[in-house]
């Protein structure tokens, strides 16, 4: 048996193509990536090295990318402060056994099996000037003088593109945020039931405290996601109007295939790599040591 | 309105056990119907974008322009959706759609659960580093290899194919997948193993004939959670795919409803044909669906 498992070649045969798909599309690039992030190259002409410039102008060039990195921070506080605390509300809810229980967990998730473009396109939709469902459903209830283009509006355009992006990953996070409620033990529940706690202190007191793993998780996920955003705002504004919506990922991909500056479209791709990675770690760290168990 | 009863109640027999359960009984009541309002509020938040989605499908510009905005349309006007089959390769699109997630599936269960099996079972002295550089590639974000690929398909002539998007939606869904197997693996005994080996089956044996059928579960977990990301992956696919003939359905849709903007019935029915696979495969298997993205969810 022991010779069978030390089989060198077989043990080869296993890894390799993983290895090779790997290395190849993920360790190479991204190595790449850090290189072409040191050059002033337009993808065709001479490569000159700059060395750190194009990362200093990522943040002394003003407004288009500083406007992007603050943007995506206003994405990252309203999907930990809005998104996670409805999912939170809503799984707590369910978890504790509500009538119709399973219904409304799977409505609730349909939104995240929809292609962000699709979504995309329907929220176009509801926002338009003159067609659409939401002015509609304004002026029909006496609030005409609300009526605008939400998307066109530099003043309304940011919240315009963040509202459809938290409603489509509510569902994920109330998904993993169940079901860490529901593993908390019924006799928890109980017990404190017994002892007169009322349904808030029990949720607050008992239940939240449990699912602190996954709650971290859901940070996690929440905030990096909001770095990377990218598919609805595409779809909505691709940045606009005049940069109001921009992002790091939709400057990106306007800097290296439309301006075809491949060394600063390389720095930012690196920026939005370097500060999730920072993100990931500073979570973790801020929460260490705090699982409780009983 | 509880309070107030809770107070007339005080007032009137201190401690009546009877007026107290009572209580209680209404106090539950309440609550339970504000948490109904609420769940329902948001079912209908969730839902309603949707609904809206089916009736203006059914529209036709007139009648969207004559006020019609909110209610049912007159008729169902199915012609917006030979129109949407017809003039938008929708179907092509489709077809290149399950092309190439369904190869992507495959290649990473495939491909995942053999590297996970030399990890986790058999023995070498870097498995365990192996598996820590594999886990760390699933922190990578796709930005950060865009460029250097798009660069390299472009100069092995293979951007605009369908290989160009499988290899990297295989790559980046395979960190996920192998932690996944990995971790289900060490659920399952070795004992199977060793049996199959004393009756003289040979690694490759082993892991086709033994491992695999083992591995169903964490297979239909992976395979859901890849066919969902791929299926609706957008970067990749606007970036390397302009041809016609290769898009995908995601980048079909984007120039679609771009050319025929105005067509509010027509769009309307294109993106209910493209969102409908999904809900259908949805509500067959809603409960697998939603387990997968649980353990998705878990690696953190």
């Amino acid at each position: 048996m022991d010779s069978v498992l030390r089989d060198k070649k077989a043990i080869i045969i296993f890894i390799l193509p993983v290895l090779i798909i790997y290395i190849g599309i993920i360790v190479f690039p991204m190595f790449a990536s850090v290189y072409y992030s040191t050059l002033s190259w337009d993808g065709i002409g001479e490569k000159t090295f700059v060395g750190i410039n194009n990362y200093i102008a990522l943040f002394f060039n003003g407004d288009p990318f500083n406007r992007a990195i603050v943007n995506s921070f206003l994405l990252a506080l309203s999907s930990v402060f809005v998104q996670l605390p409805i999912a939170l509300l809503l799984a707590l809810m369910l978890a504790k056994g509500v009538r119709f229980e399973s219904f409304y967990r799977t409505v609730y998730f349909i939104p995240v099996m929809l292609s962000s473009v699709v979504i995309g396109h329907l929220w176009k939709r509801i926002y338009h000037p003159t067609l659409g469902l939401l002015n509609e459903l304004l002026s029909s209830i006496g609030l005409e003088a609300w009526t605008k283009a939400w998307l066109g509006d530099m003043s309304t355009a940011m919240v315009a593109v963040f509202i459809p992006i938290i409603w489509q990953w509510i569902g994920y996070h109330m998904l993993l945020m169940y079901a860490a409620a529901k593993a908390v033990p019924n006799e928890f529940r109980e017990a404190a039931i017994v002892d007169g706690a009322s349904e808030f202190k029990i949720a607050t007191k008992v239940i939240i405290p449990l699912m602190k793993p996954v709650l971290k998780v859901c940070v996690i996920l929440a905030v990096i996601g909001s770095f990377k955003a990218f598919d609805l705002i595409y779809v909505l504004t691709r940045g606009g109007p005049v940069y109001t919506t921009e992002v790091p990922s939709t400057m990106m991909i306007n800097t290296i295939f439309h301006s075809y500056q491949y060394g600063y479209g390389s720095a930012m791709a690196i920026f939005i790599v370097i500060e999730c990675l920072l993100f990931t770690l500073i979570i973790q760290k801020a929460n260490r040591n705090k699982n409780i168990t009983y | 309105m509880v309070k107030q009863l809770e107070k007339l109640s005080g007032a009137k027999d201190i401690s009546l056990p009877f007026n107290r359960r009572a209580l209680t009984k209404i106090k539950k009541k309440t609550t339970h119907g504000v948490q109904q309002l609420f769940l329902l509020f948001f079912a209908f938040v969730q839902l309603f974008p949707l609904y809206w989605l089916v009736t203006f499908s059914f529209k036709s510009n007139q009648e969207i322009f004559a006020g019609n905005i909110i209610g049912l349309p007159e008729r169902l006007r199915w012609e917006n959706y030979s129109s949407a089959l017809q003039n938008g390769d929708i179907l092509l699109y489709l077809f290149n759609s399950v092309l190439v997630t369904t190869v992507t599936v495959f290649l990473t269960c495939f491909f995942g659960a053999m590297a996970a099996f030399a990890i986790t079972r058999m023995k070498w002295r870097f498995s365990q580093t192996t598996l820590n550089v594999i886990l760390l590639g699933a922190m990578v974000p796709l930005h950060a290899v865009l460029l250097p690929l798009f660069i390299v398909l472009n100069r092995m002539g293979i951007l605009n194919s369908h290989i160009s998007l499988i290899l990297p939606y295989t790559a980046f869904a395979l960190p996920l997948a192998i932690f996944i197997f990995a971790g289900f693996l060490e659920t399952i005994p070795r004992e199977y193993e060793e049996a199959a080996c004393l009756d003289g089956c040979n690694i490759y044996q082993v892991f086709l004939v033994i491992i695999m059928p083992l591995l169903k579960p964490a297979l239909a977990t992976v395979g859901i959670f890849t066919f969902l990301s791929t299926w609706n992956e957008l970067m990749f696919a606007v970036t390397f795919i302009s041809e016609r003939q290769f898009r995908t359905l995601t980048v079909g849709m984007m120039s679609f409803v771009g050319q025929y903007y105005t067509n509010w019935g027509a769009v309307g029915a294109s993106l209910l044909i493209a969102v409908l696979p999904m809900i259908v495969v949805y509500i067959f298997m809603s409960k697998q669906i939603q387990a997968s993205f649980r353990a998705s969810g878990l690696k953190g």
